[in-house]
C-alpha cells in the first residue's frame, strides 16, 4: 500500500501544478480529479490494493492525457507561470544534479552578499573510452529558491552582480570556462552603490573581452538583470523558459496605461506576453539564442533526473563547440559534435575528449568570434539597408578609408611620433651631459661674479590649445519655438529658493532655458544643442537612412512609428553625425526624445555600432549625448535587449583601440542603455537638473515595496553615488566639452 | 515662581479654541480661481519626504501662468472670500483661512515654548553636553540637573575644534533636550529648554492634564 500512497501524492502534486499554471481548476475537469483524489486519500484503507491501484491508474491516465493536451496549446503567459512555479528546478538543483561536486563561493544560503546570486566552483564529468574526465568550470547564476524569501525570487541586487563579476575575473585568471544560468525576473532596481545600472554595465563591459569560453543558459531571462550574466559565446535556453525585454505585467502596465495600484486585466497581460515574443522558439527564430534544451512535458521539475542528465550533456556539448571553433586542429571532433547536434534525441554521453584550455591565439579567435556573433545580431530587424550595389560601394569606401587613415595616423603619424620621441630623448640626454660638463665652469663663474640672486628659471614653454573663448563668437543662434509664447512660467524650485516667475521668451531665448535664481534647467529640444554645441555648419549626418521598423509585428506599433516619423522627419531615435567643437572633429551619437521617447531598438543599436566603428577608423573622439532615453524599446522584444551587449561590444572595441568615449546625460535617462553602452563609459557627465537611473519611481515602488526620495534620480545624487563624473551647466556645455576633449581619452586620437 | 504664568488661562484658551488659524495670502497679483468651498476638509503635504503636495486650494493666474497653491496643513477651509472668485487681487491679499485642529503634541509643544526658557545654538555646529553635565544626566536623568548662568554646559564641535559653550539665561533644571549629540544643529535652533525648579511640578501637571483631557 505504500506504493499506492506515493503514487497518490505524486498525482496530487501533478494536479496542483496544472492548477497553478492554469490559474484555476476549471480547465479540463481538474476540480473533479482533485476531488476524486481526496476521496481516495480519505478512504484509503476501504479499498482493496488491486482496486485502488486500478483507480489510481485511471486518474494517472486522465492526468497524463490532460498534460499532453495542455502542452500542445501552451500560451506564452502559461510558460511564464511554469517558470515562476516553486516546483520548477533552480540553480541549486542543477549544481547538485549536473555537476559532480561544487564549492559555493562568496557565501552560503542566507549568509551571503546576495543570496539571489550563487557562484560555485564546480567539476563536470564526461566519459571517454571508459575513462572518467572531470573538467573545472565556474558556475554563476541566479537562485530563485524553493520558496525561500531571502532569495528575493532571483532578483539580484547590485552587489550580487558585483560578486559575479569578481568571480568571472577568478575564472579568467584560472583559465576555466564559465557557465551562466539565468533565473531572474529582472535586476533589483536600486541605485545604492554599486548601482543596478552601473553594475550591469560593468559586467557587460568585462564580459565582452573575458578570455575564457562562456556559456549561458536561460530559464527566466528578465531583461537587464539577465544581461548581466547573459553575454556569452553560446546561448542556450530551456524549452519552457522565457526571455523578455520586460515582464508581461510591466509591459501591460505601459501599453494599457494602467495607473499605479490599479489591477491589471489578465487578458491584457496575456496579450502582452504573446506580443513580446518571449518563448524559446520565438527567441531562436530571432537569433537571440543559439539552441533550445528540450524539457519534459510542461517543464522540468526538481526531480526530473533524466532532464538533468540531458542538461549536463548539452552544456558540455555547447562548451565543446565554443572551444572547437577556436582550435586549428578540429575537423574530426567538430564533425562529431555536429553529427550529434543533428540527431534530435542526442541526449547521450559525449565520447570525445576536448580540452577546454585555450592558448593565446585561440583566445584571440574566441574573442573575435564573440565580437562577430554580437555584431551580427538583430541585423535583419531594421529598415533602410543598402542595396547590393550600394553595400559593395560602402565596403569599398570603408576599405579605402581604412587604408587612408592607417597610412595617415598609424604610419605617418606613428613615424612622426617616433621621431619626436627620439629627438626628445636625444635632446634630454644632451642637455644633462652638457650640464654636467659645464657645471664646474658655471659654478666658478658664479663664485667670481658673486651674483647672490638666483637666476630665474626659464618659464617652460607649455603648448596650450587656442583660447576657447576666442572661438565662441558665433553668428545666428537657435531660438527655441517654445520662446514664441507671451506668458510666464514658474520654476519648480520657487518654493525653496524664492525664484521669480520667468517670462517665456526670455527663458527660452537669452537664458537658454535656465532659471536665473536657482539655475534649474528647463528641458530644451535637441535642435538647440545641435545649433549651440557644435561649430557652425560642421554637422554631417550619416546612416540617416537606417530606420526603425516593427520586427515583431507588434499590434498597433506601425502607426505609432509612422506618426513619429511624420513628426520628426527622421527614421529613428538616434542621430549619428560628424561634427566639430572648437576645431576638434568628433563623432556624435545622439538619442532624442521626440521619436519613441529616445528608446533603443535595432536601428538605434546598429547606428550606434556604426558610429563607434567610424570613430575608431577615423581616430575621432566619440560623444554620446543622451537628450532623453526611455530605455530599450519594448516593442522589439529581445531584439531590443540584445542591443545592450551588442553596443557595449562596439564601445569596448573602440576604447581598446585608444579612443575617447564620453557620455553626457540630459533630461531623463533610464534603464537598458544606461545599464550597458552608456553606463560603461569611463567619462560620464550630466547636464544640470537631469535624472539618471535604472528604473523609474513606480517600478521601484512596485518591486521593492519602498518609496524613494524625490531627488533619488537627480544628477546630484548620481554624482554622489559615483555614477557620473561631473555636472555641467547647459550654457557651458561647449567649453566643458572642449576641455574634456583636450584633457581626457586614449592614445589614438587624431589630434594627440 | 509660578504666579507669573496662569496655567488655567493657558489651558482654557486651548480648550475653548483648540485650533491654529493659518491665513492664506496671495503671493503676488493675479486672478483667483478657487478649488475648494467653505467648510471643505483639506490635507497638508504628505509622504515620507513631504513631497506629495497637499489639497489644491486655488489657482492664481498671472501672465497666463497658472500657479497652483496647495494647503500646507490639514484642517477646514474657513473665511473663504468667495467674492474674489475670478477677480484680480493684489499681492499679500488674504483669501482664506485654514482652521487647523491642534494635536495633543502641538499643544504641549506650544505651551512648553511659552513657559520654558530656551537656550539656542550660537552657531551651526555639532553639540555635546560637557563631560560632567553628561555624567549627571546619565546618572540622574536630565530633570535632576540644575544649571546656572556661566556654567560650561556644552561643547561645540566645529571643524574638529572643540569650544566650550557657557550657559546664559535663567537658572533652572534641564527640562527638554532638543538636539542629538553628533548631529549638526542650525544657528538659532533651541538646544535645551530650561525650567526653574519651582515651576517644574506645574509644568508636569499641565502636561499630564493635556495628555489626560485632550482627545
Amino acid at each position: 500500500m505504500e506504493d499506492q500512497r506515493k503514487r497518490l501524492l505524486k498525482l496530487e502534486e501533478r494536479i496542483t501544478y496544472l492548477v497553478h499554471i492554469k490559474e484555476g481548476s476549471e480547465w479540463g475537469n481538474l476540480a473533479a480529479l482533485a476531488e476524486k483524489l481526496a476521496h481516495f486519500k480519505h478512504s484509503f484503507y476501504d479499498f482493496a490494493e488491486e482496486e485502488l491501484s486500478e483507480e489510481i491508474r485511471k486518474v494517472e491516465d486522465a492526468v497524463a492525457f490532460l498534460e499532453e493536451r495542455f502542452e500542445e496549446h501552451l500560451t506564452a503567459m502559461e510558460r511564464v507561470r511554469i517558470v515562476r512555479c516553486p516546483q520548477r528546478f533552480t540553480l541549486r538543483d542543477i549544481l547538485e544534479n549536473v555537476y559532480e561536486d561544487f564549492t559555493e563561493l562568496g557565501g552560503e544560503e542566507d549568509v551571503n552578499v546576495d543570496p539571489s546570486m550563487v557562484v560555485a566552483k564546480a567539476n563536470i564529468m564526461r566519459r571517454v573510452k571508459n575513462k572518467v574526465i572531470t573538467q573545472q568550470v565556474m558556475v554563476i547564476g541566479h537562485e530563485k529558491g524553493h520558496g525561500e524569501e531571502f532569495r528575493n525570487g532571483g532578483s539580484s541586487k547590485p552587489w550580487g552582480n558585483e560578486k559575479a563579476l569578481r568571480y568571472m575575473a577568478v575564472a579568467e585568471t584560472e583559465g576555466i570556462p564559465i557557465h551562466f544560468y539565468n533565473f531572474t525576473p529582472g535586476a533589483f532596481p536600486i541605485e545604492d552603490y554599486p548601482g543596478a545600472a552601473q553594475q550591469i554595465a560593468r559586467n557587460l563591459y568585462a564580459l565582452t573581452k573575458l578570455r575564457v569560453p562562456i556559456i549561458s543558459v536561460i530559464s527566466e531571462g528578465g531583461s537587464g538583470g539577465a544581461e548581466a550574466l547573459g553575454l556569452s559565446d553560446f546561448r542556450l535556453m530551456f524549452s519552457h523558459g522565457y526571455y523578455s525585454v520586460i515582464s508581461p505585467e510591466g509591459g501591460a502596465a505601459i501599453e494599457g496605461k494602467i495607473r499605479e495600484g490599479e489591477k491589471l486585466p489578465k487578458e491584457l497581460v496575456a496579450a502582452c506576453a504573446e506580443n513580446l515574443r518571449i518563448t524559446a522558439e520565438d527567441n531562436l527564430s530571432q537569433g537571440t539564442i543559439d539552441r533550445i534544451i528540450q524539457e519534459p512535458i510542461l517543464g522540468a521539475r526538481r526531480d526530473d533526473f533524466g532532464f538533468f542528465r540531458q542538461l549536463r550533456y548539452e552544456v558540455i556539448r555547447a562548451t565543446d563547440e565554443v572551444v572547437l571553433k577556436t582550435k586549428s586542429l578540429r575537423a574530426f571532433r567538430a564533425y562529431e559534435v555536429k553529427r550529434r547536434k543533428a540527431a534530435a534525441e542526442a541526449a547521450e554521453e559525449p565520447h570525445i575528449d576536448i580540452s577546454w584550455d585555450l592558448h593565446r591565439d585561440e583566445i584571440k579567435r574566441l574573442l573575435s568570434l564573440r565580437s562577430r556573433k554580437y555584431r551580427d545580431m538583430a541585423t535583419n530587424s531594421f529598415g533602410g539597408k543598402a542595396s547590393p550595389a550600394m553595400a559593395l560601394w560602402h565596403r569599398l569606401e570603408k576599405a579605402v578609408s581604412h587604408v587612408y587613415y592607417s597610412f595617415r595616423y598609424d604610419l605617418l603619424k606613428g613615424q612622426q611620433k617616433q621621431m619626436q620621441k627620439m629627438f626628445q630623448d636625444v635632446s634630454g640626454e644632451g642637455s644633462v651631459f652638457l650640464q654636467r660638463l659645464s657645471r664646474p665652469i658655471t659654478e666658478a663663474y658664479d663664485f667670481i661674479s658673486r651674483k647672490p640672486e638666483a637666476k630665474a628659471g626659464k618659464a617652460t614653454a607649455v603648448r596650450v590649445g587656442a583660447n576657447p573663448e576666442e572661438r565662441l563668437e558665433r553668428g545666428d543662434t537657435y531660438m527655441s519655438p517654445l520662446a514664441n509664447e507671451d506668458r510666464t512660467v514658474t520654476c519648480p524650485n520657487a518654493e525653496k529658493f524664492g525664484c521669480r516667475d520667468l517670462w517665456v521668451p526670455d527663458l527660452y531665448g537669452e537664458f537658454c532655458g535656465v532659471c536665473q535664481t536657482c539655475g534649474h534647467h528647463f528641458p530644451l529640444e535637441y535642435e538647440w544643442y545641435l545649433k549651440h554645441l557644435f561649430d557652425p555648419d560642421s554637422i554631417r549626418e550619416f546612416n540617416s537612412e537606417i530606420r526603425s521598423v516593427n520586427p515583431l509585428q507588434y499590434k498597433g506599433f506601425d502607426s505609432r512609428l509612422k506618426a513619429d516619423r511624420a513628426k520628426t522627419g527622421r527614421n529613428s531615435a538616434m542621430i549619428t553625425f560628424d561634427a566639430r567643437v572648437m576645431g576638434v572633429d568628433l563623432v556624435v551619437a545622439m538619442l532624442y526624445s521626440d521619436f519613441r521617447n529616445g528608446t533603443v531598438g535595432s536601428a538605434e543599436g546598429e547606428k550606434f555600432v556604426r558610429a563607434c566603428d567610424r570613430a575608431r577608423l577615423r581616430r575621432r573622439p566619440l560623444l554620446c549625448y543622451v537628450h532623453t532615453t526611455g530605455g530599450i524599446r519594448i516593442h522589439e522584444g529581445t531584439l531590443g535587449v540584445i542591443q545592450m551587449p551588442k553596443c557595449t561590444m562596439a564601445v569596448r572595441e573602440y576604447l581598446d583601440s585608444g579612443g575617447l568615449y564620453m557620455v553626457v546625460y540630459d533630461n531623463n535617462s533610464y534603464a537598458g542603455p544606461v545599464a550597458s553602452f552608456l553606463g560603461c563609459s569611463p567619462y560620464q557627465f550630466a547636464i544640470r537638473s537631469c535624472r539618471i537611473g535604472f528604473a523609474g519611481q513606480r517600478v521601484i515602488r512596485e518591486t521593492t515595496g519602498q518609496d524613494i526620495p524625490p531627488d533619488y534620480h537627480s544628477a546630484k545624487s548620481a554624482l554622489r553615488r559615483g555614477h557620473i563624473q561631473g555636472i555641467w551647466d547647459r550654457r557651458e556645455f561647449r567649453q566643458n566639452l572642449y576641455k574634456a576633449l583636450m584633457t581626457m581619452g586614449g592614445r589614438n586620437l587624431y589630434y594627440r | 515662581m509660578n504666579q507669573d504664568i496662569d496655567f488655567d488661562a493657558i489651558l482654557s484658551k486651548y480648550r475653548s479654541d483648540p485650533f491654529d488659524y493659518v491665513h492664506i495670502h496671495t503671493r503676488h497679483t493675479g486672478r483667483v480661481r478657487f478649488k475648494v468651498t467653505e467648510g471643505a476638509q483639506v490635507k497638508g503635504a504628505g509622504g515620507e519626504w513631504h513631497h506629495l503636495p497637499g489639497s489644491l486650494l486655488f489657482v492664481l493666474y498671472r501672465e497666463r501662468n497658472p500657479k497652483p497653491i496647495y494647503s500646507s496643513t490639514f484642517g477646514e477651509v474657513s473665511a473663504l472670500r468667495r467674492e474674489l472668485e475670478g477677480n484680480f487681487v493684489e499681492a499679500n491679499e488674504k483669501v482664506m483661512t485654514i482652521k487647523h485642529p491642534l494635536t495633543k503634541r502641538e499643544i504641549i509643544e506650544s505651551i512648553l515654548r511659552k513657559v520654558l526658557s530656551n537656550f539656542n545654538a550660537p552657531e551651526r555646529a555639532k553639540y555635546f553636553f560637557a563631560m560632567d553635565i553628561q555624567a549627571r544626566i546619565d546618572k540622574f536623568g536630565p530633570r535632576a540637573v540644575t544649571i546656572q548662568p556661566g556654567d560650561e554646559v556644552f561643547t561645540m564641535s566645529l571643524m574638529k575644534r572643540d569650544i566650550p559653550v557657557y550657559y546664559s539665561g535663567e537658572p533652572g533644571i534641564i527640562h527638554s533636550i532638543y538636539f542629538k549629540p553628533g548631529i549638526s544643529v542650525g544657528h538659532g535652533e533651541p538646544l535645551i529648554g530650561v525650567c526653574p525648579p519651582g515651576r517644574l511640578p506645574f509644568i508636569q501637571k499641565i502636561i499630564s492634564r493635556v495628555k489626560a483631557e485632550w482627545e
